[in-house]
């Protein structure tokens, strides 16, 4: 797959993700209407309308102001607001790291993202944006402190490569958009509960008439409820796993150095603890999985699908391959 | 009929030949670019490396000789003119300054010094920008030259007063030429 492809098959899944987000929202509109204002068309569908609405706003919304509620998500601070307070070693750091971002933009020829501090331990890193005009970088101080010169540059060519190939706008949807349905799904069952006893009253007033088509959006309705966050959190990690592979190998490409890369994944890997600032709803976004989990260690069908992030040795071992390629033969 | 086709014929050769001609225009506008980029970092780099020798001449008093060749080769650099000349020149430049770099290491009061660290930084990455500037700026040139090479574009390409675009290459054996430094030595 070249840079144009993944960009063209980026933007058709973020249309894709968002469509499917307010559709998803409607069929819960539907429900509603269905549910709590008896036959459908007998009434003013408020509940679609409004979730149409909702939905749609919302969609929209997310695409301009993901990567901000991302990074408000993780605590992440602007490097000249770091740097201000900074000791004379870590301001030495922090330049290195801007240094390095600079580096990087121009080796893949894109504008400058704006840079971040996320204050956790852990080292990770990760970028947001909808696309190389607004994006932006972020590194835990974890990385920053475990990480040399070399390694850091590995990392920021990957989220560079990130940003190039337009990942980061599905991504920053995705993170965005699940965040808000694993929340209406919370809502929409509790109201179920709430719901319960206006339904009976409502069915023995009911003649029949448009009763069949009130169960079938009922049990859509639930279907719907009880698979969203599974659906939500299949679909966050599917959209990973392949990506984490290509950023690696056009992050080496950008550096022309993939050693650095490799050793910077191993430094990671080597800490176990989790990146306690990123939360679920995000995960994927970084360079490696902030929770920890154990499926990304395995390979196969179910890893596939529910695993976030390919497994770190395979991601080494990949580009140590490519640094024996380039190594000059004899 | 014959008279359609041939209609047909001449309207899709125009039309390949447009597109071929934006595209090869627009090519060289990158390639430009790229060159400019490469330029804005060499500038800076020229900038830098004053205050380098200045932080560090107190301490390195009797390396003059060392400090001098960073400077000439700074002049020699700015008067540069072509991209093959400039290459050879900031070539010439990256090695002196190595050299230097190197030199200080066994000043321990300079190694320590923040000011100096930070110097060091600046220049070692405004090295790398030089380098990642002229990688990217290399890649669209060859672009750039196999667009207009290949055949049939090739046919026209000359016609419309398309060059080939030089690479910012290091062409002289002894810049390629790693400077033997020992640094483990203090």
């Amino acid at each position: 797959m070249n840079l144009y492809e993944q960009q063209s098959a980026n933007r058709h899944k973020t249309w894709l993700i968002m469509f499917a987000f307010v559709a998803f929202l409607f069929v819960l509109g539907l429900g509603f209407d269905a549910f709590y204002l008896g036959d459908l068309g007998g009434y003013v569908p408020i509940g679609s309308i409004l979730a149409l609405a909702v939905g749609s706003v919302s969609a929209i919304v997310s695409y301009y102001t993901g990567d901000k509620a991302v990074l408000l998500a993780t605590g992440a601070t602007p490097i000249a607001d770091v740097a201000a307070s900074a000791s004379d070693a870590d301001k030495l750091k922090l330049r290195q790291l801007d240094n390095i971002v600079d580096e990087m933009s121009i080796a893949a020829g894109l504008p400058r993202p704006r840079v971040y501090i996320v204050p956790d331990p852990d080292p990770n890193a990760f970028a947001t944006g909808r696309g190389p005009e607004h994006s932006s970088i972020a590194v835990t101080r974890g990385l920053l402190d475990a990480l040399d010169r070399e390694e850091l540059q590995g990392v920021v060519a990957h989220e560079m490569s990130h940003i190039r190939n337009l990942d980061v706008r599905l991504m920053t949807i995705v993170a965005a958009l699940v965040g808000s349905v694993a929340l209406i799904a919370d809502w929409s069952s509790r109201g179920m509960q709430w719901g319960g006893g206006s339904r009976r009253s409502s069915r023995d007033r009911d003649s029949g008439g448009g009763g069949v088509a009130a169960i079938i959006f009922l049990v859509i309705w639930i279907i719907a409820i009880i698979l969203a966050p599974l659906i939500a959190q299949t679909l966050a990690m599917m959209v990973s796993r392949k990506r984490e592979f290509l950023a690696d190998a056009s992050g080496a490409e950008l550096t022309r150095n993939p050693v650095g890369l490799a050793s910077a994944l191993e430094k990671i890997e080597s800490s176990v603890a989790p990146t306690q600032a990123i939360n679920r709803g995000s995960a994927h976004l970084c360079i490696a999985d902030p929770l920890g989990r154990q499926v990304n260690l395995k390979e196969g069908f179910w890893s596939d699908l529910f695993a976030s992030h390919p497994p770190m040795r395979a991601r080494i071992a990949a580009l140590k391959e490519m640094a024996f390629q380039a190594a000059p033969k004899g | 009929m014959p008279f359609i086709v041939f209609l047909v014929f001449i309207a899709l050769l125009v039309i390949w030949a447009v597109a071929s001609y934006n595209r090869l225009v627009s090519l060289r506008n990158q390639v430009l670019n790229g060159w400019k980029q490469i330029d804005v970092q060499l500038k800076r780099r020229h900038d830098l490396i004053p205050n380098l020798v200045n932080a560090v001449r107190g301490s390195m008093d009797f390396e003059r000789d060392t400090l001098t060749a960073v400077m000439e080769a700074r002049a020699k650099a700015m008067a540069a003119t072509s991209p093959a000349d400039a290459a050879q020149k900031e070539g010439q430049l990256t090695q002196a300054l190595g050299r230097l770099i190197a030199v200080a290491e066994n000043y321990p009061q300079l190694k320590s010094n923040e000011n100096v660290k930070m110097l060091q930084e600046e220049l070692s990455g405004t090295e790398n920008k030089v380098g990642f500037a002229r990688q990217f700026y290399n890649d669209i040139a060859t672009k750039f030259n196999t667009s207009q090479q290949v055949f049939p574009t090739n046919i026209f390409a000359g016609m419309f007063g398309f060059k080939s675009a030089e690479l910012f290459e290091i062409t002289d054996e002894a810049d390629r030429a790693v400077p033997a430094v020992d640094l483990s030595r203090r």
